[in-house]
């Protein structure tokens, strides 16, 4: 089972200092974050994708590669890529780039955002959002599976004959999560191409994941990749931890009444109630862990939500020294003693190069068009 | 002898509450009027004031808590429903549509509703033909024709109603019952699971 961090990249007044850090500080603070999750034994880092403030997180791919590069380990994920206002084909090249920069250390989540205002400035319209994310993404998948791709559809201009490159590092395109906090059309997508399903497992009570991820299951087996029980299953998950529980709740309250989202609304106890919100001691957040595979089956990746709402980069990085001495090998221990061996771990790119029976060169030495021989550079302007 | 459920939505906010006492009469009313159809009732009321701090947080969290998610299953779970509210600054009050807001827009598709209000004056009685009853009809409910008001002076009668209150109470419960004894019992809201388009359909643009 995979273990990581998942952050949307907002930049948010710390709410006990009144301090608001700069973008700058923000995007190295962020940097800082990821390598601190490898240093101390995670397995993911999963990078949000925004195009308003108080987001910084525009350009996922470009800081994804700098972590790539300062990384080895590390599975570099997004949380979530826009599949409705980016290019299909941008989307392709991109993590195609990214995938062979980080050596096929790359994922990623599909999302729809929310934004309405979002969609606009990318020519789109939010009451497409079902349609985009299915047209897109079935275009994206001919990119990176196909050679050559022909196509024309309801969203973009057509293509004729379109490679995109870099083709998919080794000839396997990057895995691919869909998620999704409501429709269960994502999850319906996501077993239909027999890809991930990732429930954000946050801000709603356990019993919306609970039914998005059954639903998801008995689809997965309908389209007949395999058993129920083994769809690809990741969940969120929100924790703030210190040796005390008392210290946590103490600490942690002034950021959660604070908070984007959710704040000004419950408070701490009945948030930590209703959701899977965990503030507390270590051993508190192993046992609420734990418990998430009752109302899931076994699943392949838990990651958590750390850095937003204003704590500070000091703060966060304690929590993953917590996370990595504490938390994260005993769930490791935990989970794999109660998986059964028919329940696949999370796919990575050496696990399926293997699948597909090893490694091909897929570059495409193009000579030109196939009717005039001619290259794009040769067509007098 | 079938046995309905009658859920009661009262928005009364002191106690004791004159909403609530007008609920409690129409729900008396109703439950006579099922028994001379040969039906029997089980009454379950929502009393929106202990609900109040629920639908805030719901407002601002997106989901209702384990107590307000109860609170609306009795209603769309019902065969029948009362609904009662003050009348505040012209119309119902701000805890009665909020909880109207936190319903899902189908989940009162043709669910039969007994509408009333009260108030202090009866200048105010038409609230419930401006305000609430399109309220219920964007919800698709199917109200009963008589809507019940009543203001401070309906209470002041020798047995505590006036004779006009009474008269309009039962002719309401009356048209309530009909409703629910002509319709079957009562299913659950529709499962959004239930007829999720297959892939294919997706693919091919039809949902």
């Amino acid at each position: 089972m995979q273990f990581g961090i998942f952050t949307v990249s907002d930049i948010t007044t710390d709410p006990t200092t009144g301090r608001t850090p700069s973008e700058a500080q923000r995007i190295q603070d962020v940097v800082t974050i990821a390598k601190k999750a490898e240093e101390v034994g995670l397995d993911v880092f999963a990078l949000g994708e925004h195009h308003n403030p108080p987001f910084f997180s525009s350009s996922p791919t470009t800081t994804l590669a700098y972590i790539a590069a300062q990384t080895s380990r590390l599975q570099l994920s997004t949380s979530t890529t826009l599949i409705t206002t980016n290019d299909p084909v941008k989307i392709a090249e991109d993590y195609a780039m990214l995938q062979h920069l980080a050596g096929g250390r790359v994922d990623l989540m599909m999302g729809r955002g929310n934004t309405g205002p979002v969609y606009p400035w990318f020519g789109q319209d939010i009451r497409n959002g079902i349609p985009l994310a299915v047209e897109n993404y079935a275009l994206l998948r001919r990119l990176w599976d196909e050679d050559v791709v022909d196509w024309s559809g309801r969203f973009r201009t057509p293509l004729q004959g379109f490679t995109s490159t870099p083709r998919p590092l080794d000839g396997v395109a990057p895995f691919v999560w869909h998620g999704s906090i409501r429709s269960p059309q994502i999850a319906e997508q996501a077993a239909y191409y027999g890809d991930g399903f990732f429930s954000n497992h946050i801000f709603w009570p356990k019993e919306h994941t609970q039914r998005m991820v059954e639903f998801y299951r008995s689809r997965f087996e309908h389209h007949g990749h395999g058993r129920a029980d083994q769809a690809i299953v990741g969940l969120g998950g929100q924790v703030f931890m210190r040796k005390n529980s008392q210290d946590a709740v103490a600490e942690f309250r002034p950021y959660f009444d604070e908070a984007p989202v959710y704040g000004h609304g419950p408070s701490l106890e009945d948030f930590s109630r209703e959701t899977p919100l965990t503030v507390g001691s270590p051993q508190q957040v192993i046992e609420r862990t734990l418990g998430f595979r009752d109302y899931v089956g076994d699943y392949q990746r838990q990651l958590f939500l750390i850095d937003h709402a204003g704590l500070p980069l000091k703060t966060v990085l304690e929590q993953l020294d917590l996370l990595g001495e504490e938390v994260v090998p005993v769930l490791r221990r935990e989970f794999a003693a109660l998986k059964p061996a028919h329940v696949p771990d999370a796919p990575t790119h050496a696990s399926r190069v293997a699948a597909r029976g090893g490694a091909v060169d897929p570059t495409v030495h193009a000579a030109g068009d196939d009717v005039t021989g001619r290259t794009a550079e040769e067509v007098p302007a | 002898m079938t046995t309905r459920t009658l859920a009661v939505v009262s928005a009364g906010l002191s106690t004791p509450s004159s909403t609530r006492l007008l609920a409690d009469r129409l729900t008396a009313a109703t439950v006579a009027a099922l028994r001379e159809r040969g039906e029997d009732a089980t009454v379950e009321v929502v009393e929106l004031r202990e609900h109040a701090r629920d639908l805030a947080d719901a407002f601002v969290t997106g989901f209702p808590n384990a107590a307000l998610r109860a609170a609306i299953e009795t209603v769309t779970g019902a065969d029948g429903v009362v609904a009662v509210t003050p009348v505040f600054t012209a119309s119902y009050s701000g805890l009665f549509k909020s909880f109207a807001d936190v319903l899902d827009k189908d989940a009162l598709t043709g669910k039969p509703v007994l509408m009333a209000a009260t108030a202090g004056t009866a200048r105010h009685s038409l609230v419930l033909e401006h305000a609430m009853r399109p309220l219920f009809a964007y919800l698709r409910a199917v109200t009963v024709p008589t809507a019940v008001f009543a203001a401070s002076e309906d209470w002041a009668g020798g047995d505590g109603t006036s004779a006009e209150l009474s008269g309009r109470v039962t002719r309401a419960a009356g048209e309530l019952a009909d409703l629910v004894t002509g319709r079957p019992a009562s299913a659950r809201p529709a499962d959004p699971f239930a007829d999720v388009p297959s892939f294919e359909q997706l693919l091919r643009g039809e949902a």
